[in-house]
C-alpha cells in the first residue's frame, strides 16, 4: 500500500472508532470526560513505557485503560463526595495530566515521545513506523491498534448494546431490573481510553476531543434513532478523516487538524441544514406557521 | 398474605433524617397510596425500598424473602421528570426495556417480545404510538409510555411515583384503568399520591407519611381529619378545595 492510503485508512479508523465509542458519550451527556481522558492517557502511556522501556502498542493499552479507569473513578468519587462534577473533572484531568508531564521529561531523548506530540499528533509520520515480525513488515503499528480496538468496541457494543441503551436512558430502572449500571459505565469509560490511545499517535490528545465528540454531536442532530445514531457517527468520523485528509493534502497543511476542522464544518452543517433540528429549517417551519 | 414489609428504615440525605423508622406491611392485592405534605419522603421512600438510594439501617421483605432475591417480580413507574426524553429512541423500545430481565443477556427482542410490546401499548391506549419519537410525545403519553413499560415486565408488585401528577384526562383514565385490572389480577400496588381530594376514590389502603409513618392500613380507617392533621401539621389543602401544587422530586 502507498503511503498516501496508509495515512487515509489510518484516518478513517480513527474517525470510525471514536465517532461510534463517542456518540454513547455525547447521549450519556458526559462529553467532557473525554476531554479528560484524552489528557490523562498520557500518563498512562508514560506510565507503560516506564514499566515496559518500549512504546509497543499492547502496554500503552493496558496503561491508557487503566489510567482511563482511574480517571473515572477519581471524577466518581469527587463528584459523589459533595465536589461538583465539572470542577471534578477539571481537577482530576490537569493533576494526572500534568503528572505525565513531569515524567515525560524523566525520559527524554532516549525516544520520539514529548509533549508536543503527545497534544498534536503526527499522522504523517504513522506509515514508517510499523510492525516488524521476523523481518517482514506487517505495516503501520496504528492501524492495527486502531482496528484491534476498533472490533473490540464493537463487539463490546454487540454484546451489552441492550444493556449500553437502558443505562443510558434511564440508569435508575436500569439499575431496578438488575442491569450492572456501574459495570456498563467502566466498560465505556475503558473503550473511550482505548480509542484515545489507538488515535494518540495519529491526532493527539487535543483533536482526539473531537473525534470523539462532534461526531457523535452531529449525529444526533440527525437521526431520532439509537442504532442508526451510531452508524451515522461512524459515518460522520469517517467523512471528517477523508475530507481533512483531501483539504491537507492540497493546501499542505495539518492533517489531523484538518481532520478536527472538517468535523466542525459537518457539524456545523448539520447544525444548520439538519431536516430535523436544524436552525434554519426550525426557521423556515416557523414563518409558515406565522403566515 | 404479607406482599411487602418494610421494617424500621432509616435513610439520611446530606446527614438530615430524610425517613426514621419506617415500618408497615402491605397485604398481598391491595392499592396504597402514600400520602404526606411536601419533603415528607415519600419518593425517598419508594427509591429506598427499591434500593435506588443508600439506607441507612432497615430492612425490605417482599412475600417473606428479602428484598434482592425478589427483584424479579418488582415493577416500576418512575416520575417522567427522572429521564431524558430527548433520547434518541421510540415509545416500543422504551417499552420493551421492560422486557430486558426476560430477554436475558446478548439476546435481541423476538417477534413474540414486540407484539407483547405493542399489546401493553395498546393497554394504555397508545398503539398508534409504537413507533413514535419520545421527544414528540405529550408529557401524558409518556407517562403512558412508562406505565406500558411497567405493564410489559409482568410483576406482581408495583411502584408508582407520582403517575397523576401533571396528566391529562386520557392517561388519568388509562392508569385508574390499570391500577383496576392489577388488582383483579391480585397484584399490588404503591403509589405516590399527592391530590388527597382523590385518595378515597382510588386507593383501598393508605401510608401517611411525615418522615415517619404517621399510620398505615384501610383507607377509611387511615383517612381521617385528625390523622390528616397529624400528617400535614394543620395545613391540609383539600380542605379549602384550593387546586394542590404538584410536588417536584424529592
Amino acid at each position: 500500500m502507498t503511503y498516501t492510503l496508509w495515512i487515509i485508512l489510518t484516518g478513517s479508523l480513527v474517525g470510525l472508532t471514536c465517532g461510534v465509542t463517542g456518540s454513547l458519550l455525547v447521549l450519556r451527556k458526559m462529553s467532557m470526560i473525554a476531554d479528560a481522558i484524552s489528557h490523562t492517557v498520557l500518563l498512562g502511556i508514560v506510565g507503560a513505557f516506564f514499566v515496559s522501556q518500549s512504546l509497543n502498542g499492547l502496554p500503552m493499552l493496558i496503561g491508557a485503560g487503566v489510567v482511563g479507569i482511574l480517571t473515572a473513578f477519581f471524577v466518581e468519587s469527587l463528584h459523589s463526595s459533595g465536589v461538583q462534577s465539572d470542577a471534578a473533572i477539571g481537577v482530576v484531568f490537569t493533576s494526572l495530566f500534568a503528572l505525565g508531564v513531569v515524567l515525560i521529561s524523566f525520559i527524554g531523548d532516549q525516544v520520539h515521545l514529548d509533549t508536543k506530540h503527545a497534544l498534536m499528533g503526527e499522522i504523517t509520520f504513522v506509515p514508517w513506523n510499523t510492525l516488524q515480525i521476523n523481518g517482514v513488515n506487517y505495516g503501520p503499528i496504528a492501524v492495527w491498534m486502531l482496528g484491534i480496538v476498533l472490533i473490540l468496541n464493537l463487539f463490546l457494543i454487540w454484546i451489552f448494546y441492550k444493556e449500553i441503551k437502558i443505562s443510558t436512558f434511564d440508569p435508575q430502572y436500569a439499575k431496578l431490573i438488575g442491569v450492572p449500571v456501574v459495570f456498563v459505565h467502566y466498560l465505556l469509560m475503558t473503550m473511550v481510553s482505548l480509542s484515545t490511545v489507538a488515535s494518540f499517535d495519529s491526532v493527539g490528545a487535543i483533536l482526539v476531543v473531537a473525534m470523539l465528540i462532534v461526531p457523535g454531536a452531529t449525529a444526533y442532530l440527525l437521526t431520532d434513532r439509537f442504532f442508526p445514531l451510531l452508524l451515522l457517527s461512524g459515518g460522520i468520523g469517517i467523512l471528517s478523516a477523508l475530507i481533512g485528509y483531501g483539504f491537507a493534502a492540497y493546501w499542505n497543511v495539518s492533517v489531523s487538524g484538518s481532520m478536527a476542522s472538517a468535523s466542525g464544518v459537518l457539524f456545523l452543517f448539520a447544525f444548520l441544514f439538519s431536516p430535523k433540528h436544524g436552525v434554519i429549517v426550525r426557521k423556515i417551519k416557523n414563518k409558515q406557521y406565522a403566515s | 398474605m404479607i406482599a411487602l414489609s418494610v421494617n424500621n428504615l432509616t435513610v439520611t440525605y446530606d446527614k438530615q433524617p430524610a425517613l426514621e423508622n419506617v415500618s408497615f406491611a402491605v397485604p398481598e392485592g391491595s392499592l396504597t397510596g402514600i400520602i404526606g405534605p411536601n419533603g415528607a419522603g415519600k419518593s425517598t421512600l419508594i427509591k429506598s425500598i427499591l434500593q435506588l438510594l443508600p439506607t441507612l439501617s432497615g430492612s425490605v421483605e417482599v412475600f417473606d424473602e428479602p428484598y434482592k432475591k425478589q427483584k424479579k417480580i418488582i415493577g416500576y413507574v418512575p416520575q417522567r421528570s427522572e429521564v431524558d426524553w430527548d433520547f434518541p429512541t421510540n415509545a416500543l423500545d422504551v417499552v420493551l426495556m421492560g422486557r430486558y430481565r426476560h430477554i436475558g443477556w446478548f439476546k435481541r427482542a423476538n417477534k413474540k417480545e414486540i407484539e407483547w410490546g405493542k399489546t401493553c401499548l395498546a393497554k394504555v391506549g397508545m398503539a398508534d404510538y409504537a413507533n413514535r419519537q419520545i421527544s414528540q410525545l405529550s408529557g401524558g403519553q409518556q407517562q403512558r409510555v412508562f406505565l406500558a413499560r411497567a405493564l410489559a415486565q409482568d410483576a406482581r408488585i408495583y411502584f408508582m411515583d407520582e403517575p397523576f401528577a401533571g396528566v391529562d384526562a386520557a392517561t388519568e383514565k388509562a392508569i385508574i384503568q390499570l391500577m383496576k385490572d392489577w388488582k383483579s389480577e391480585g397484584k399490588t400496588v404503591l403509589v405516590v399520591h399527592h391530590d388527597l381530594q382523590t385518595v378515597e376514590d382510588y386507593f383501598d389502603h393508605v401510608l401517611l407519611l411525615n418522615k415517619t409513618p404517621i399510620q398505615y392500613g384501610e383507607t377509611q380507617k387511615v383517612f381521617t381529619l385528625s390523622n390528616l392533621e397529624r400528617a400535614y401539621g394543620g395545613k391540609i389543602a383539600f380542605l379549602d378545595k384550593s387546586p394542590v401544587v404538584p410536588q417536584g422530586a424529592e
